[in-house]
């Protein structure tokens, strides 16, 4: 089976674009890049298609008969981006009504993990669990 | 009966909380029924089982995996059954006087689910019925050790034994997943019956073994016992000294008859057996607390148990098997007279004890005998089983295990002697300790314990007595189990008086010795102070949990940076390398066509500009309509590509993104954030050029990959017959691959659920106000004008300076005409392009034009209800429609069609998938009623009120919608 070779470059540059913009820290080139790349993905169904040919529709076709697996996967996918993107969307808008901005920052328990990895401290959540085994005199918290 | 009877533990349990209401602690009267009733029918199948009858009862549960249900009671059943149900029974009896004042059931409940619990564990057959039970002993102990979780020392005792036992139990499963492995049954009786042989058996058994290891507390797992001592003593007496620490001396002595010859399970019970033994009684001797001197005791008999029952021979199962008898009944006496004192004296520190003999002379008595039981002073029953092991213990010597060498054994014999002779110190330590009147200790308040709490133990101590006298009776109840293995002597039996013999000599010199330890208790003290310190296993285990604390932090600390940008970083990098790798050794690639169509190439050319210049945007719009271009684009190949729907959806969709789009963007800053080309820039082109490379590679390969028969071919015929609809993708998405759109629609509704809670934050519902009402709000303009000859009602409501008449006549006459539209794509869908999803986009956006011609108000006049109420409806009408076939005696999602003659229309071809396409439209439609809803009357709304963000001229960034308060 031959393969489409500008619409896999078109997908392949789709997802160039998209993953770049997905590599920035404001959200909304972050939702972008989604969107962009899920088009490229979108399309490397296309491709994977085969050949197209008529419609998938009975009474309609002749002997050429686009692949109906792959399309009802994409309009699940289209569908489900649409309201990804509208969630990540309000997100955007949420931490511009907060914050005045949506830069995606970086996570703050994971500094402090690493401070204390530096110190060689255990977790916080560590509890020395050392017990007197009288149960009496134990230290009450 | 097996089953009701722990049923009956269990629903005695669950109905705790409520009895314990009425009754407080009288409540364990009832809870003790249980164990009772239990008790009763155990007796009443004394004769069967004691003449070798075997009870059964169970039935299948995964028939393909060999698990069974079984429950199976030969004569160690009955007997471990026996302790546990009357032990049990006497303990919930005296826990009504020792939890006198009772308010909170929780412990309670837990003991009586226990002790119905620890009836299975003794009573499975299967070995995962047995895993199964013996983890839920694990947890209930965990839960009753931890019974106050607020003090670190119920905390940590908890966590310890739940850790160090339930590793033991993994490393069992892993042994019984070998067993299985190798002798094809999971029945604890076929396996004894017909033992399985071979390396992977033998593993499997020793892995068994360390499951019973870690749950008898034998060293190197024995320091997490004197923890479990935080525990409440009624808990103690039965959990961890008569029930659950005997689950392990159980598994060993149903396992021993057949796995004591496998390589290394001998000299591993043996060596470990001792140690126990003796270091379990040297700990004993230097304690100040009574029950933790017993607990150091309890460790110090379970290695001897597991000693006698694990080597393998005839004389040392016997005395074995007698053994836990007698352990059972004289370490809960023990226990339940140090919670007397405690109860009664308010301390169990022996050097605060004083005189407590006189205030309880009966209960120094009895309980006195419990532990001169555990001494093995003749004539209790612990002489009795020490005299047999002793007895044991010398025909090893004699030569009846072959591998085992003279001086071997001896030195084991003279071990197990000083073992014992720490026995009988610790026993005259501890009646010393509790009972004893001691110079110099303080005066002790004292309160008078009630009748029953001291009735229990001295009766269970009179016991102890009773049976030092039954002898015979019962070796000839334990003999059929001693016969059941295979080397060694047969034993002479339990009896008060075998004549002048070795195991008497061992027995006098251990009582000896033991009296000698016990009289210069101050200089052993002042000995054992100066032994050099050793890291012990308990400090072992927390420095190793302490360590793998410190390794998780720092494996943490340098995987988890916490850059988002980072980890998609490494995600694509290994995607681009093994993708690259794999394809390097591809040889023949598929033949390549540069493309089908010239349009094809020119939309192509068009996509792949907007979307390189949408990455390099820096304007928020630029980028958002670019992006839109690349969407609209996408739609023109999918109908090059002969995908209809696609092309139609996909049109749709986008029209609908870019409109949300817009109601976001107005409200934020008109760029993004200006950043420097900094070296990150290059890194992120590098990446997104090898992934985008990669993804071009990956579909290539993948349409060369395309040479078997697709799955979709038989669509082309089924689609009709099965699906009754001519439009396959459509058939697909609401017959085929149904349960798959069930799914999205349920996304659909959790996302738009999302969105309207990020708007309003406190309800998910906002409120529908139609222009009337709004107009009764402003009592200083005219009423509203509700002749039908107003273009669009809420128009009224805007601003004449943003008001567009046109735009609001447009939208009055395009409305309906959309709406007629979207229905008729929803019905045609099954049979032309369209269907549910086609059919609600068009809804919605025409109900988004209303917005935005005539702004919120007129949206409630376009769709007065709630969009929550919209969605639900139409995901319960999607699942009625996927459920309602069973009725019809079909299964989920099945199809029917109806040919209904309609006068004057026509014939109507109805599809019951039409239904479940209509709660998809129904649910798209709510869905962007609800987006609309929050993202344009939200904001509209937040900007009245002034707490929508304001974008800042000439920055990138905007006030925050609350003036920086959040």
């Amino acid at each position: 089976m031959s393969a489409n070779l500008i619409l896999a470059i078109t997908a392949g540059i789709l997802v160039a674009a998209g993953v770049y913009l997905l590599l920035e820290r404001s959200l909304t080139r972050i939702l972008l890049g989604v969107l962009l790349a899920s088009n490229g993905v979108n399309m490397l169904f296309l491709v994977a298609a085969g050949k197209p040919g008529t419609p998938p529709i009975v009474d309609l076709a002749g002997t050429d008969i686009s692949d109906p697996l792959p399309q009802a996967m994409v309009l699940t996918a289209i569908v489900i981006t649409m309201a990804v993107a509208a969630f990540v969307l309000t997100l955007a808008y949420r931490s511009f009504q907060l914050h005045g901005h949506d830069e995606v920052a970086d996570d703050v328990e994971d500094a402090r993990i690493r401070k204390l990895a530096e110190a060689d401290f255990a977790s916080e959540s560590y509890e020395d669990t050392t017990f007197s085994d009288t149960g009496r005199d134990a230290v009450s918290e | 009966m097996l089953y009701a009877l722990i049923a009956a533990h269990v629903v005695l349990g669950a109905l705790t909380p409520i009895l314990v209401k009425r009754l407080g602690s009288k409540v364990f009267y009832v809870l003790s029924l249980g164990p009772l009733a239990a008790g009763v029918w155990l007796v009443t199948q004394a004769p069967a089982v004691l003449s070798g009858a075997v009870h059964v009862e169970g039935g299948n549960w995964i028939p393909m995996l060999d698990v069974t249900l079984t429950l199976r009671m030969g004569l160690v059943q009955w007997v471990l059954a026996m302790i546990v149900t009357w032990i049990g029974f006497l303990v919930l009896l005296y826990s009504r006087w020792y939890f006198e004042g009772l308010e909170s059931g929780r412990s309670a409940a837990i003991l009586t689910i226990f002790a119905g619990t620890m009836l299975g564990l003794v009573t499975a057959d299967d070995l995962i019925m047995v895993y199964v039970f013996w983890e839920l002993t694990t947890v209930f102990s965990f839960l009753l050790i931890g019974h106050d979780p607020t003090r670190r020392a119920n905390r940590g005792a908890a966590q310890t034994a739940l850790i160090v036992t339930t590793t033991g139990g993994l490393a069992m499963l892993l042994g019984i997943v070998a067993v299985h492995h190798s002798s094809g049954t999971l029945s604890l009786e076929a396996i004894v019956a017909n033992p399985p042989t071979g390396t992977l058996a033998g593993v499997g058994a020793m892995l068994m073994l360390v499951g019973a290891l870690s749950k008898s507390a034998l060293v190197p797992f024995h320091f997490w016992l004197p923890g479990a001592m935080a525990a409440p003593t009624p808990i103690s007496a039965y959990l961890h000294a008569a029930a659950m620490v005997k689950a392990g001396v159980y598994l060993v002595a149903v396992l021993a008859p057949v796995f004591a010859e496998v390589p290394f399970w001998r000299p591993t019970v043996l060596i470990l057996g001792t140690i126990t033994m003796v270091l379990g009684g040297w700990r004993a001797l230097r304690q100040t607390d009574l029950k933790l001197l017993l607990a150091y005791g309890t460790v110090s008999q379970l290695g001897f148990m597991v000693l006698l029952l694990g080597v393998g021979t005839k004389a040392a199962a016997l005395a074995g098997l007698a053994t836990v008898i007698a352990h059972a009944l004289f370490k809960s006496t023990l226990f339940m007279c140090v919670g007397l004192i405690d109860h009664s004296a308010g301390t169990r520190d022996i050097r605060e004890l004083n005189g407590v003999g006189y205030r309880v002379p009966w209960l120094a008595a009895l309980g006195g005998l419990a532990a001169l039981s555990m001494a093995g002073m003749p004539p209790l029953v612990g002489f009795v089983t020490k005299e047999a092991a002793f007895e044991s213990i010398v025909y090893m010597v004699e030569g009846e295990l072959p591998d085992l060498t003279p001086l071997a054994a001896v030195a084991f014999a003279v071990a197990l002697t000083f073992g014992a002779a720490l026995t009988v110190a610790y026993s005259l330590r501890w009646w010393w300790g509790a009972f004893a009147s001691k110079d110099g200790a303080p005066a002790l308040s004292w309160h008078r314990p009630s009748w029953g709490m001291a009735a229990v133990p001295m009766s269970l101590g009179a016991l102890s007595l009773v049976l030092g006298f039954c002898g015979p009776i019962l070796t000839s109840m334990l003999e059929p189990y001693a016969d059941t293995l295979p080397t060694g002597h047969e034993s002479h039996g339990l009896a008060l008086w075998h004549g002048f013999t070795w195991p008497l000599v061992m027995s006098a010199l251990a009582l000896g010795t033991g009296i000698v330890l016990f009289i210069f208790r101050s200089r052993i003290a002042a000995i054992q102070a100066t032994f050099p310190k050793v890291t012990t296993a308990e400090e072992s285990y927390h420095r190793s949990l302490h360590g793998i604390d410190r390794i998780a932090v720092e494996v943490t600390a340098r995987v988890q940076r916490g850059s988002l940008s980072i980890y998609l970083g490494i995600i694509l990098m290994t995607m681009v390398s093994f993708s690259l790798f794999a394809m390097l050794q591809i040889r023949t690639w598929p033949a390549l066509r540069v493309f089908d169509a010239w349009p094809q190439l020119l939309v192509a050319i068009v996509i792949a500009s907007a979307a390189v210049l949408a990455a390099a945007s820096r304007g928020r719009i630029r980028a958002v309509l670019l992006v839109g271009v690349t969407g609209y684009g996408l739609a023109m190949l999918f109908t090059m590509g002969g995908a209809p729907d696609l092309a139609l959806t996909q049109v749709l969709v986008e029209t609908v993104t870019l409109i949300v789009f817009i109601l976001v963007v107005r409200k934020l800053p008109r760029y993004f954030t200006n950043r420097p080309l900094s070296s990150t820039r290059w890194w992120r082109i590098l990446l997104a050029g090898l992934t985008g490379a990669t993804v071009t590679l990956i579909s290539l390969v993948a349409s060369g990959a395309r040479v078997a028969e697709p799955v979709s071919k038989d669509w082309y015929e089924w689609a009709y017959a099965f699906g009754y609809g001519k439009n396959i993708v459509n058939v697909a998405l609401v017959d085929t691959r149904a349960w798959d759109t069930l799914g999205e629609i349920s996304v659909l509704v959790i996302a738009a659920t999302g969105v309207a809670s990020l708007i309003f934050l406190r309800s998910r519902v906002s409120k529908v106000s139609t222009t009337k009402e709004v107009f009764e709000h402003r009592p200083d303009e005219p009423q509203a004008d509700n002749s039908p000859g107003v273009w669009l009602r809420a128009g009224q409501t805007l601003s004449p300076m943003v008001r567009s008449i046109v735009f609001e006549v447009v939208t009055r006459i395009l409305f309906g005409v959309m709406i007629v539209t979207s229905v008729y794509l929803l019905l045609a869908g099954h049979n032309w392009p369209g269907g549910g999803f086609a059919g609600g986009l068009v809804a919605g956006t025409a109900l988004m034009i209303r917005y935005l011609a005539a702004g919120r108000h007129e949206l409630d006049e376009a769709a007065p209800i709630d969009a929550g109420r919209l969605m639900g409806g139409g995901l319960l009408l999607a699942l009625v429609a996927a459920v309602s076939p069973l009725l019809l005696g079909g299964t989920i999602l099945q199809s029917y069609v109806w040919d209904i003659h309609i006068p004057l229309l026509g014939e109507l071809h109805f599809v019951s998938s039409t239904v479940f396409d209509i709660g998809v439209y129904l649910v798209v439609v709510g869905m962007i009623l609800d987006v609309v809803r929050s993202l344009g009357s939200g904001i509209d709304q937040h900007a009245s009120e002034r707490i929508a963000p304001v974008p800042i001229p000439h920055s990138t960034k905007a006030l925050p919608g609350y003036g920086g308060r959040s």
